[in-house]
């Protein structure tokens, strides 16, 4: 037995394709919905962490704080077989979603707090000199060097949301991954873990290289 | 006549310590008035008053008849009073021509074509046509001052307030920046200029106002001022700052 027929084998890759594909449109899926979930959470905490008052502040500072520490495969466990004991019982869909999102939300807070924290003070002070009003202000000025600032972390974040979605197959969803152990189960053959591999780094290379451009582009631009 | 900007009992405190205690100043429309002091007298945080970039109490600032205050009028202050930073806070993102072009758009509901017209013609003023397409991280401190001003001036204020305009410039570009405000000074534009320059402050200004820990000790023209110094704490001040 070769190497190339062990981990490379055409056949078994072929057979294994259309279930690593309904896996692939899974992980697809869940990832986009988690990141759009962690993008509203983070903006909202961010906002609440930054401009709140205390009592909403310090649960935004609270929460950010707790789920960067706690492991994904932690909180996805205590989701999916812990929660049903008081009651809730997610699919193992919603419990992946749930747990990518909380975690996903965190760091997207720190992310834009970070953004709007870096523009500096006199960039409001000239604003408010000028007249400008808030709204003005904010889509002016603020915001768009603010989102130069954000998307290169942002799309980091992506990155490892799509990535953490693998951690679903845990709990028995079938994503990428879980599709890909099964058909190496039922060909006993390792093959189609490579091609989850590949389907995974075709997927995300693309963004990884936007990053890199992004950080170029904005580096270069304007100062 | 009524002074444009008026300032009367105005104070202000940090916790314990004040940073402004009882200032009275009136200023004429055209006046060109020039604050000096030690640094930590309170020059800064009085002119920043003035457009409500500081809050400011006890007491009253009026321009235009209008009192500073947080409010629907402020927007009516802002616009008649440009101001130019220490650190230029030119909008990094946008070109020099763009920088000039935002705040009348966006204010004064000017057209692209006429606020680009008219931001042509005031970046030409200071000197600079040639730098329209920037960007302010392009261009020396110098030019990016200079920028600032015609940003300010484009909202074609009745007031423009200076702090410390060329104390973040290198020395060889603080002359450029002071020829546009001696120009400026010229053109009936009321001027409060917070500076570490004597030498424009004894050329330009109409009143000199000496500031010490938060007051005004002393006010006159330049001639009354550096040449014969009522009070102690501004001789010794002079002294100090003229040794060099």
């Amino acid at each position: 037995m070769d190497i190339v027929k062990t981990f490379f084998n055409g056949p078994v890759f072929l057979e294994s394709l259309p279930l690593l594909l309904t896996g692939l449109w899974v992980t697809v899926q869940l990832g986009v919905a988690s990141i759009i979930a962690g993008l509203i959470v983070g903006l909202v905490v961010a906002l609440l962490r930054i401009y709140g008052p205390p009592p909403a502040a310090v649960p935004a500072k609270i929460y950010i704080d707790v789920f960067r520490s706690i492991p994904i495969l932690v909180l996805l466990i205590l989701v999916y077989y812990a929660l049903p004991f008081v009651g809730i019982r997610l699919s193992s869909f919603w419990a992946a979603w749930m747990a990518l999102t909380l975690v996903s939300g965190a760091y997207t807070a720190e992310i834009f707090r970070a953004g709007i924290e870096a523009i500096p003070r006199g960039q409001f002070e000239a604003s408010h000199a000028l007249g400008l009003g808030y709204r003005h202000m904010m889509v002016d000025v603020i915001l768009p060097q603010a989102v130069r600032i954000v998307i290169p972390p942002l799309t980091n974040n992506c990155i490892n949301v799509i990535k953490d979605t693998a951690l679903a197959s845990v709990v028995a969803m079938p994503d990428l991954l879980k599709q890909a152990t099964q058909a190496q189960a039922l060909a006993a053959n390792p093959t189609p873990l490579i091609g989850a591999a590949l389907i995974y780094i075709i997927l995300l290379w693309p963004l990884v290289a936007l990053v890199s451009r992004l950080e170029r582009k904005f580096k270069a631009g304007t100062r | 006549m009524a002074p444009f900007i008026s300032i009367r009992g105005v104070g202000k405190s940090y916790d314990t310590f004040k940073a402004l205690e009882g200032i009275d100043l009136d200023i004429a429309e055209g006046e060109v008035v020039c604050i000096i002091g030690p640094s930590g007298s309170g020059k800064s945080t009085l002119v920043r008053c003035v457009n409500l970039l500081e809050q400011y109490g006890p007491g009253e600032i009026s321009v235009g008849g209008i009192p500073v205050r947080a409010g629907k009028e402020l927007a009516a202050v802002r616009a008649e009073v440009g101001m130019v930073f220490q650190s230029f806070n030119l909008f990094p993102h946008l070109s020099v021509k763009r920088n000039v072009m935002l705040a009348p758009m966006r204010t004064r509901r000017l057209d692209e074509k006429t606020a680009e017209a008219r931001a042509m013609a005031l970046i030409k003023r200071v000197g600079i046509a040639e730098q329209a397409d920037k960007y302010p991280g392009q261009l020396s401190g110098g030019q990016q001052q200079r920028v600032a001003i015609a940003r300010a001036l484009a909202m074609e204020p009745k007031a423009l307030l200076f702090d410390e305009p060329t104390s973040a410039l290198d020395p060889e570009m603080v002359g450029e920046v002071l020829d546009v405000m001696r120009a400026l000074a010229h053109t009936g534009v009321t001027m409060i200029v917070v500076t570490h320059e004597m030498g424009f402050a004894r050329q330009v200004a109409d009143r000199v106002v000496v500031m010490v820990e938060g007051r005004i000790i002393e006010s006159g023209t330049p001639d009354e001022v550096f040449d014969h110094p009522k009070q102690q704490r501004t001789q010794d001040f002079l002294k100090a700052v003229l040794a060099h």
